[in-house]
């Protein structure tokens, strides 16, 4: 081994004081370490397969289970138990249960990753704005940002969902019609959930533009919003990261949430949550009406968590352990 | 030869909570093309303040740019559009800071960060731009400089640090390098080597150098011309050999006494300033210096002198004679 000082000191032979031993092990990048860390993390990797598997059946499921099939109704078989025809049983008004979570399984997906889409979106530049310039542009959006905390959301995502409900006509993507509700549901839940990342990211800018190499990145005279964008915005990119994985499974919790209010997704298209809805008359008498979404929904966002979990681990920049 | 740059009665302030500070007061200095400045002085004396302001780099408020000018190219900084500025700053006037172990973007490699002037001024392509920074980075003595691009910072010891930063500033030839105490956070072995780096590129590229530190030990190698700064003002002003053979204002000779040297005797003791630097909360009122001034009279403490020039190039700012004792 070579001892980790400079090495050099003659420029005119730069390469001569290249040690063989360096050459063959080339030190390891930002991401490799990253990675390194994430693997140590046995629950998040499980995490990770288990949401994999969670992805390929809601998607991969849709490959042999019709839509049309999902929302199939023949109210002769309404409350089946699970048998080999209906493996999940059927529902109140005979439909299958197992394709019906295949396909609520996207719509709950689809819904949990835009809706963060929209709330990363929407706290970032906030929050990036409010830290970076500070003063008034600050004061104004955090005042903005509190009164918005200060909202309960769930209240907010019900009035919200009454008042825009039936505003959006149904919609027909890739040859399958959702239901409007879906998109309602998706800008409500992102509009009402960004100023906790909002004030993370102000937080994190406030601190960060204070760094020397801030100073250095405006002596060279880049622009402000080269500075913002470059430079500090990937100093903070693992509290984004780990907020924005949170944010996916709280996304799904609350569309369950409202759609068991029955002022979600409005059916015949399925989410994990508004089959939950159907479900609460038969807790007893047909518990497979419950236990299959609620145990898909509790997967999903459990393996969610972990992973955020392990993300903030390997992401943490002051974490020295490979 | 004309003046790269030239600052006259630099005076900025910063209006806080606790009273306004007043960090720089009418400092004046120039630098030709080829020539190194020293600035030299305390922590806290307006040294890094005065560059800052000069680049516009002060945050408005709570600083304030309360007078003065700064000519660099027969245009004045000072009164330049932000637009205008970032034009220049890392392009013809870049800057090499104190400590490279923060000045450095964790997050980015190092060629993203060596090439970044080079996008934003130049406008050279991502491979030009990348085979010009092997090309710097060979230049300041870091071997390997091809696989060396992408590592980050984090890879790097101080010393490479600070090659990369003097790679970073040299990116676009500017035409004068502001180095904000640059060894100050290295060891001395390093501390030599960039200096005789510094000294090798600028007579290779004939650029101003003005180098700010509090050790006079490396002005004496590298500096043409000295400024002494204090409490805000320039104090002496001169050329670096007069300022060890000759030096005059009462400071300059206090700093002197302090240094460390290895042909003067053991059992001298070094001598050690008496007291501390006035607080910049309070408006200048006399010289400065006087509460701890060895020669003061009774003028210093009410009445402020400016520069006068005392032999040629040689320039101070006291009232009293320090080579014949106490009178004027």
């Amino acid at each position: 081994m070579t001892l980790g000082g400079p090495r050099v000191d003659r420029p005119a032979e730069p390469s001569s004081l290249f040690t063989t031993d360096e050459a063959e092990a080339p030190p390891l990048t930002l991401r490799q370490l990253t990675w390194r860390r994430f693997r140590r993390h046995r629950v998040a990797i499980a995490a990770a397969i288990t949401l994999v598997l969670l992805v390929v059946y809601a998607f991969g499921g849709g490959l042999i289970v019709t839509e049309k099939y999902a929302n199939y109704t023949d109210t002769s078989l309404r409350l089946e138990s699970p048998s080999s025809a209906h493996p999940f049983g059927t529902d109140t008004i005979g439909r299958d249960i197992l394709a019906r979570t295949v396909y609520g399984g996207q719509i709950s997906l689809i819904i949990g990753l835009t809706a963060v889409l929209i709330e990363t979106l929407a706290g970032v530049l906030i929050g990036a704005a409010a830290g970076f310039y500070g003063g008034r542009i600050d004061t104004l959006l955090m005042r903005f940002t509190e009164a918005v905390f200060n909202i309960p959301q769930i209240f907010l995502l019900i009035v919200m969902a009454k008042f825009f409900g039936g505003m959006i006509p149904n919609l027909t993507v890739l040859g399958r019609t959702y239901s409007g509700s879906v998109v309602v549901i998706i800008f409500i839940i992102g509009l009402t959930s960004w100023p906790y990342l909002a004030r993370i990211v102000r937080a994190e800018f406030l601190s960060l533009k204070e760094n020397d190499f801030v100073l250095a990145a405006r002596a060279t005279g880049t622009r402000n919003s080269e500075i913002i964008l470059r430079h500090i915005l990937p100093n903070s990119a693992a509290p984004i990261v780990v907020s924005a994985t949170l944010g996916v499974a709280n996304a799904i919790l609350t569309e369950a949430y409202i759609s068991f209010l029955g002022l979600g997704v409005q059916p015949p298209t399925a989410t994990w949550g508004n089959m939950l809805e159907g479900a609460y008359n038969y807790v007893a008498t047909a518990p497979w009406l419950w236990i299959f979404p609620g145990t898909l929904i509790l997967l999903t966002v459990l393996s969610i968590n972990f992973l955020g979990d392990g993300l903030r681990d390997a992401l943490d920049p002051r974490s020295r352990t490979v | 030869m004309t003046h790269l740059l030239e600052v006259a009665d630099l005076t900025t302030r910063f209006h806080t909570p606790e009273g306004t500070i007043y960090a720089v007061n009418g400092a004046s200095f120039s630098v030709k093309q080829g020539e190194t400045l020293a600035v030299v002085g305390e922590s806290g004396c307006g040294k890094s303040v005065s560059m800052l302001s000069i680049l516009g780099l002060i945050s408005v408020p709570p600083g304030e740019i309360v007078a003065g000018r700064a000519v660099f190219d027969g245009r004045d900084l000072l009164r330049m559009k932000d637009e205008e500025l970032e034009a220049i700053r890392g392009k013809e006037i870049s800057m090499v800071f104190q400590d490279p172990m923060t000045s450095l973007n964790p997050v980015l490699s190092i060629g993203r960060q060596v090439t970044e002037a080079m996008r934003v001024h130049c406008g050279l392509s991502a491979e030009e731009a990348e085979r010009r920074a092997v090309d710097l980075l060979d230049q300041v003595g870091i071997s390997d400089a091809t696989s060396r691009l992408g590592e980050y910072p984090h890879q790097f010891s101080g010393g490479m640090r600070q090659r990369v930063m003097i790679a970073m500033a040299l990116s676009c030839d500017p035409r004068l390098i502001i180095a904000d105490e640059p060894t100050t956070a290295l060891d001395v072995t390093i501390q030599a080597q960039i200096v005789e780096l510094v000294i090798r590129l600028r007579e290779q590229r004939g650029m101003g150098v003005i180098w700010i530190t509090h050790d006079l030990g490396v002005v004496a190698g590298l500096a043409d011309r000295v400024s002494v700064m204090y409490a805000g003002f320039i104090v002496e002003e001169t050329d670096v050999d007069s300022l060890y053979d000759d030096p005059r204002h009462p400071y300059t000779l206090a700093l002197l006494a302090a240094l460390p040297r290895i042909d003067r005797r053991r059992k001298d003791r070094l001598k050690p300033i008496r007291g501390s630097p006035p607080s910049l909360l309070v408006e200048p009122h006399g010289c400065p210096f006087a509460a701890r001034c060895e020669f003061v009279i009774e003028r210093c403490r009410h009445e402020n002198p400016s520069l006068q020039l005392v032999s040629t190039g040689h320039r101070i700012a006291c009232w009293v004679d320090t080579r014949g004792g106490r009178s004027p």
